[in-house]
């Protein structure tokens, strides 16, 4: 499963900056969408599977080792959340762009970088 | 002293809240906002002053135990960090009081100002590094918003370049944090401290290191990763460019600052010789795309990169005298280039353009601006006694101790470079005649005037305060830095559950 899971991360990653250096401004926000899973995924592999195992023990209850750890779990609850939050805006700002720029082409958004201001 | 420690964070969020229920209210977002700037900066004030008396304090949230709950923890440096940030904030809303349109403030500005103080004070304070990451997206998300609210085409090309590699640098942030806690277990910052020391797989802590290094130096624009920063930094409001140019990369560097000093320490060898490299060629890549550049904020904006080489070069030597050389840079430089880009607003009040090509004669009709631009230009390139000669005096007396000549070298090079266009912008901005066909220049009010011009003045004084009576100044960094490198007593108070 970790083996799996690994592979899996290490497509999405692969995935995600194949996207991000293409020109097409929709690639670069799927890019986006790609890394930040991958790096959920990354930290519930990391965090270590236990499968079957209960992480939380009803109070009283017998603790059996090996038992599941919640906090990866939980750090990626937060990281789903706030990536959600941040990934929500992007889109609209790029489809913002798009509108005023008339164009999806990331080569064409080279105002703010040449010399002469256009 | 509890409440001390969380209320950095709480103001601003209150704040913030308030400002955003009172929405439709002008006055009360205008001077809401100063208000709960000013509480910030009293509170910084108390903090700095109790950190300062009574060494490191931490708190613990939630009931729970360190490392297991969530550390807020501030030594000398967070806490410094903090006071700026109150003083950059309080000087911002000033300034944004005459400088920011109506538009703005009904698409609430002011709120986001308060978020985006909260983030940055979180981010010094927390003692957890999981929970520095959420501090980071806090102040990213309104940062985005600061950028990108206006919606003209400049601005929303400036944020999609800005929103990427920000995210992209999240993305590593989050993937570091994961392997942290799979190598460890645990992601409370001092209990990392101990449990690196003794870990075998020295190879994937270096690979963490690097991780983190890649994520922190995108925020803080290092060499070669700064490419969003002159991109997106001249395009918002002057106010909203002076904050982010004050503060933002400034947590990067401080991220840098806490996780190479207290986390990566046993294969300094490795680590801080590929810091070092970065920081000549952040420097030299900094001040050579300053040369190029015709537009007053650009040329600003370069200039950052080119000053955060001199503040990570502090921290690449890894002695007590380097570091404390890179906080002392890192002080001067936030109160330094918030100024200038008040300056660069308040110029382009009068002339309505930022472009040096189109603006001219400002020292006939304006020589007191010329005065407190002068400051402050002098101060970034490093004259003497103003608060930049010192920093880089420190910093480059650290170099020759140990004997890193090329990187020294490279440090005087790119501090004649910004000389030489801090003398560009006098130039073509102070002394050259008006051009012909430019507009009528705008006289301000008496009101813009007092707004825009107060944080200026207050700002130059802090400079020449820091110049012309280093020595506190200095001694405060020697020890900050102290505690940075014996990290015993961080660890010891964060893990003995509170001071």
């Amino acid at each position: 499963m970790i083996i799996m899971l690994a592979i899996l991360v290490g497509v999405l990653y692969a995935a995600g900056i194949y996207m991000l250096l293409r020109r097409s401004i929709v690639k670069i926000l799927l890019g986006l969408l790609f890394l930040g899973h991958a790096a959920n995924l990354l930290i519930f592999t990391v965090g270590k599977l236990t499968k079957g195992k209960p992480a939380f023990v009803p109070e009283g209850g017998e603790l059996v080792e090996p038992f599941a750890d919640p906090l990866p779990q939980a750090l990626i609850l937060t990281a789903i959340v706030i990536g959600f939050g941040v990934q929500a805006f992007a889109i609209v700002l790029f489809k913002r762009a798009y509108q005023t720029v008339n164009s999806d082409d990331i080569d064409k958004l080279n105002s703010t970088d040449s010399l002469e201001r256009g | 002293m509890d409440l001390l420690l969380l209320l950095p964070v709480l103001l601003p969020f209150a704040g913030g809240i308030v400002l955003l229920i009172l929405k439709n209210h002008q006055k009360s977002q205008l001077y809401g906002n100063a208000v709960v700037s000013l509480f910030s900066l009293i509170v910084a004030v108390g903090l700095f002053s109790a950190i300062y008396d009574k060494g490191i304090y931490s708190v613990q949230l939630g009931g729970w135990e360190a490392p297991f709950g969530i550390t807020f923890v501030a030594d000398l440096l967070g806490s410094v960090m903090v006071l700026i940030t109150a003083i950059i904030g309080f000087t911002t809303s000033i300034y944004s009081l005459a400088s920011v349109d109506d538009e703005r403030v009904k698409y609430g500005y002011y709120p986001l100002i308060q978020f985006l103080l909260m983030g940055i004070n979180g981010a010094f304070l927390t003692g957890d590094i999981f929970n520095l990451y959420v501090w980071f997206e806090v102040m990213l998300i309104s940062s985005f918003v600061l950028l990108s609210l206006g919606g003209t085409r400049e601005q929303l090309e400036g944020a999609i370049k800005y929103v990427t590699l920000n995210l992209l640098s999240s993305a590593f942030f989050l993937a570091a944090i994961g392997i942290i806690y799979g190598l460890a277990g645990t992601l409370n910052m001092a209990d990392l401290a101990v449990k690196f020391s003794a870990i075998e797989n020295e190879g994937m802590v270096t690979v963490v290191a690097m991780l983190l290094f890649i994520a922190f130096g995108i925020k803080s624009a290092v060499f070669p990763l700064f490419f969003w920063l002159p991109a997106s930094y001249h395009t918002p409001p002057a106010a909203v460019s002076a904050i982010f140019a004050g503060l933002l990369t400034k947590v990067g560097v401080y991220a840098l600052f806490r996780v190479f000093t207290l986390l990566f320490t046993s294969n300094t060898e490795y680590t801080h010789t590929i810091l070092l490299f970065v920081a000549g060629f952040t420097m030299l890549s900094g001040v050579l795309g300053a040369a190029a550049q015709n537009d007053f904020r650009r040329i600003l904006s370069f200039h950052i990169i080119s000053q955060i080489g001199y503040m990570i070069m502090g921290l690449a030597l890894y002695s007590p005298l380097a570091i404390a050389g890179g906080i002392f840079y890192i002080i001067h430089h936030i109160i330094v280039k918030t100024n200038l880009f008040f300056i660069s607003g308040y110029v382009n009040k009068i002339k309505g353009s930022y472009e040096l090509k189109k603006v001219g004669g400002l020292y006939k009709v304006y020589p007191w601006l010329g005065f407190l631009f002068l400051i402050p230009a002098m101060s970034l390139a490093g004259i003497p006694p103003l608060s930049g000669f010192w920093a880089k005096f420190t910093v480059a007396k650290a170099g020759l101790e140990l004997e890193s000549f090329m990187i020294v070298g490279v440090s005087l090079l790119v501090g004649l470079l910004t000389l030489f266009s801090m003398t560009k912008i006098w130039n073509e901005a102070f002394w050259t005649d008006s051009p012909k066909d430019a507009p009528e220049d705008v006289k301000p009010g008496v009101f813009t005037k007092i707004s825009m011009l107060t944080p200026v003045i207050i700002l130059v004084v802090i400079t020449i305060t820091i110049g012309l009576y280093a020595e506190p100044f200095f001694n405060f960094s020697v020890r900050a830095a102290d505690q940075l490198l014996n990290s015993g007593e961080y660890i010891n108070t964060v893990l003995g559950g509170g001071s």
